[in-house]
């Protein structure tokens, strides 16, 4: 085969590679980068959804710098996620780990665990909806949460769970972690099986305790894992949108409001696309700056 | 062998893109209807199957539901100029006047005036004008018919007559003060006075708009959005303060402020409240949700003598012709066949709808009879000169939210309204 021969098979060869990856990098940059780049480009437009678009160059996202009820939104995103990584994950680990030990009924707990994610958030709703519901009828409390005070002895618990400022955003992101942790638990447990078990064998021969065996195996074999639902939970929390507008509707006053739910209400209440864009444009940074800063903490304790 | 199979995928998949990139459509025998009304979907159909068999004209009905993304749908559409030949914008009339002039509505006033006017003049008044620029109007749209109204609505407060009776309370309040009164009564019996879905923030500015007519008049409203009169006008406290004696006299139920005004529906007809403020749908999903349900349906009691109250009264539904469709004339001449007597009478039975038929309403039940009365005292954003801008319009909903759960008082919000506006004034100006 000479020189000219060969030149023509790498390029057929190529071009063979070309046009097998070709429909899927089409259908990316269509579906994905195209609009992407078109939603930074309408950040720097005033429009209304329909009819002319006019430059504005920077003036959405000063007006967004300055927005309170913007950043207020941000910092209950960041309430409803700090719970779920207080509260939810550690709960989920610990259930992964009790269902990873020889128990009775443990296939049970595990199918019991994971029915609420796979639920919809729309049917979550509905649920909690009627749990929290602060109704009375003929004397008789209509939400099970209240009824259940009420009949328990502590009438003076009974509340309006989620039509109280004070307690709508916390009750919002206790929801918000019944219906996560199922995805921590499986992830969790997916991740304890894989450790291999002769290390714990190893460990008992040695006589190291419950304790040192959790810190020095467990721990540390588990750090990807807990890295992953980190970031997933980072993630999907501060998205949360269907579960706030299936419980609140369009939210209670503003207390209830998180970055989607104010992207959709400019979008769809004042008709400012834009200015929705510029809110995505920063959102979508903040939750890239914040992935990037979780995997180099994590990075950094797996080197510890 | 592998060249050849590459080729080959990527042949298909071209042509799958050209097929996407197809020559515009045109003129034929069929057209498309998208509609989000769930409850009208099988007459709809049953409709265009009637219509083939009476013209030869396809009518393909197509249901994209809950009306959000319907209206998400519609607007995706109209920026990919794919839009069907009929179709509803459920917008404000501000996106409505963009709609008309990008072209994607067909301007109806020739049809309706055909024949001296016979199919304009066989529809509601209030139902047509809601879809209609007059010369002058301050979106700089050519005057005109733009839409069709298939059913009209209005929004009243609806009583539960059994519930009123095991208060003692034999007749329906007539003025607000009456009406917090019979709310003390029913409390008394501990039956929960009032109900609506004030989780959705436009049943809420209805509401308040019914008050603000009766106490300022719709002159000094407009005003207001003009930038003339302030929302710290001590008329505008006034109707603020309605919210916060509603609260203090525990006319509302609990949680109103999130509710959704499917739950508030819900609460009505499974007898949890004996007033509620619902438009003229409710006499559907009241009688799907409790056949045996008493009630009846006034306008919300007046507060005031110095003006009369507006109720909100307009289209129920409504649709518009694509007016960059080649079947223009054919999508036009289905609805006027879909408004026709006949049809109207149909739609009003299945659906419990007030038909936007004027000769058709002789056939509705007795309650959708106490509804239609109130179109003659009715108003809607639509019809007014101006409207507000929806940034401060956020601002007052939810200030009022604000004074229901406690958080505010009617001045502080009166002031918050105002600095929104304000701020809106002078982006304006600039």
């Amino acid at each position: 085969m000479d020189h000219k021969d060969k030149a023509t098979a790498i390029f057929k060869d190529n071009l063979q590679n070309f046009l097998f990856v070709l429909p899927a990098f089409a259908i990316f940059c269509v579906f994905y980068i195209y609009p992407f780049y078109k939603m930074i480009n309408l950040s720097f437009y005033d429009w209304r959804g329909i009819g002319p678009m006019h430059f504005i160059g920077l003036a959405n996202y000063k007006e967004l710098m300055g927005d309170n009820l913007w950043w207020n939104s941000m910092w209950h995103a960041g309430y409803i996620t700090l719970i779920a990584l207080v509260f939810q994950n550690p709960l989920a680990f610990a259930l992964a780990l009790a269902c990873d030990q020889q128990i009775r009924m443990k296939r049970f707990y595990r199918v019991v665990f994971f029915i609420p994610p796979v639920l919809s958030q729309l049917v979550v709703g509905l649920i909690w909806n009627w749990i929290l519901n602060p109704e009375m009828q003929n004397g008789q409390h209509i939400g099970f949460l209240n009824h259940f005070l009420y009949s328990s002895g502590f009438p003076q618990l009974v509340h309006d769970w989620l039509g109280d400022p004070k307690t709508a955003l916390t009750t919002i992101a206790i929801v918000n972690s019944w219906q996560g942790f199922g995805w921590g638990f499986i992830m969790f447990l997916a991740g304890l099986q894989t450790i291999d078990k002769q290390l714990y064998e190893a460990a008992r021969i040695d006589g190291a305790s419950a304790w040192k065996t959790f810190t020095n195996i467990t721990m540390p074999m588990m750090l990807p894992v807990i890295l992953v639902v980190i970031i997933l939970t980072i993630l999907g929390c501060m998205q949360v949108f269907v579960l706030i507008l299936a419980l609140v509707n369009e939210g209670l006053v503003n207390h209830t409001d998180v970055p989607v739910t104010r992207i959709f209400s400019a979008m769809q209440n004042t008709n400012r696309f834009g200015y929705a864009c510029a809110e995505a444009v920063i959102f979508g940074t903040i939750l890239v700056c914040v992935s990037f800063i979780t995997k180099r903490v994590s990075d950094k304790a797996k080197q510890a | 062998m592998l060249m050849r199979q590459s080729l080959t995928i990527c042949s298909f998949f071209i042509f799958g893109l050209l097929a996407g990139c197809s020559k515009p459509p045109s003129p034929s025998n069929n057209i498309l209807l998208w509609h989000w009304m769930t409850d009208r979907n099988d007459t709809f159909q049953q409709f265009a199957q009637e219509y083939q068999k009476e013209t030869g004209v396809k009518v393909t009905v197509e249901l994209f539901a809950p009306s959000d993304s319907y209206s998400q749908k519609i607007i995706a559409a109209a920026q990919a100029n794919v839009l069907p030949d009929i179709y509803g914008i459920l917008d404000k009339k501000s996106i409505v006047a963009d709609f008309i002039k990008a072209g994607l509505v067909a301007d109806l006033t020739g049809a309706m005036e055909a024949d001296g006017g016979a199919w304009a003049n066989s529809l509601f008044d209030k139902a047509l004008s809601d879809r209609s620029f007059v010369a002058g109007n301050v979106y700089g749209v050519k005057p005109g018919i733009y839409g069709v109204p298939i059913d009209v609505t209005d929004i009243q407060l609806i009583y539960n007559k059994k519930l009123l009776l095991k208060a003692g309370i034999k007749e329906p309040p007539k003025t607000f003060d009456e009406f917090i009164k019979d709310a003390q009564a029913l409390k008394r019996v501990g039956i929960t006075p009032f109900v609506s879905g004030w989780g959705e923030l436009w049943l809420l500015d209805c509401f308040t708009s019914n008050y603000a007519f009766n106490i300022m008049g719709e002159e000094k409203i407009f005003a207001t959005f003009r930038g003339e009169v302030k929302y710290t006008d001590p008329d505008w406290i006034k109707v603020f303060s309605i919210f916060a004696e509603l609260r203090d006299k525990g006319v509302l139920i609990d949680g109103i402020v999130t509710k959704g005004n499917k739950y508030a529906e819900q609460d009505f007809a499974l007898e949890r409240a004996a007033f509620a403020f619902n438009g003229s749908w409710c006499v559907n999903v009241y009688h799907d949700m409790n056949p045996d349900l008493d009630y009846g349906v006034i306008p919300p009691p007046p507060i005031s003598t110095a003006y009369p109250l507006k109720i909100w009264g307009s289209s129920g539904s409504s649709f518009v012709v694509n007016g960059s469709s080649p079947n223009k004339d054919k999508a036009i001449a289905f609805l006027k066949w879909l408004t026709a007597k006949e049809q109207q009478v149909v739609l009003a039975r299945e659906t419990y709808n007030l038909p936007s038929n004027k000769e058709a309403i002789s056939v509705i039940s007795p309650i959708l009879e106490e509804f239609a009365k109130g179109m003659d005292e009715s108003t809607h954003p639509n019809i007014w000169p101006i409207n507000e801008d929806p940034s401060v319009s956020e601002a007052f909903d939810k200030g009022i939210q604000d004074i229901i759960i406690g958080e505010k008082t009617p001045q502080q919000v009166a002031l918050d309204v105002q600095k929104v506006k304000d701020l809106k004034m002078s982006k304006g100006k600039n």
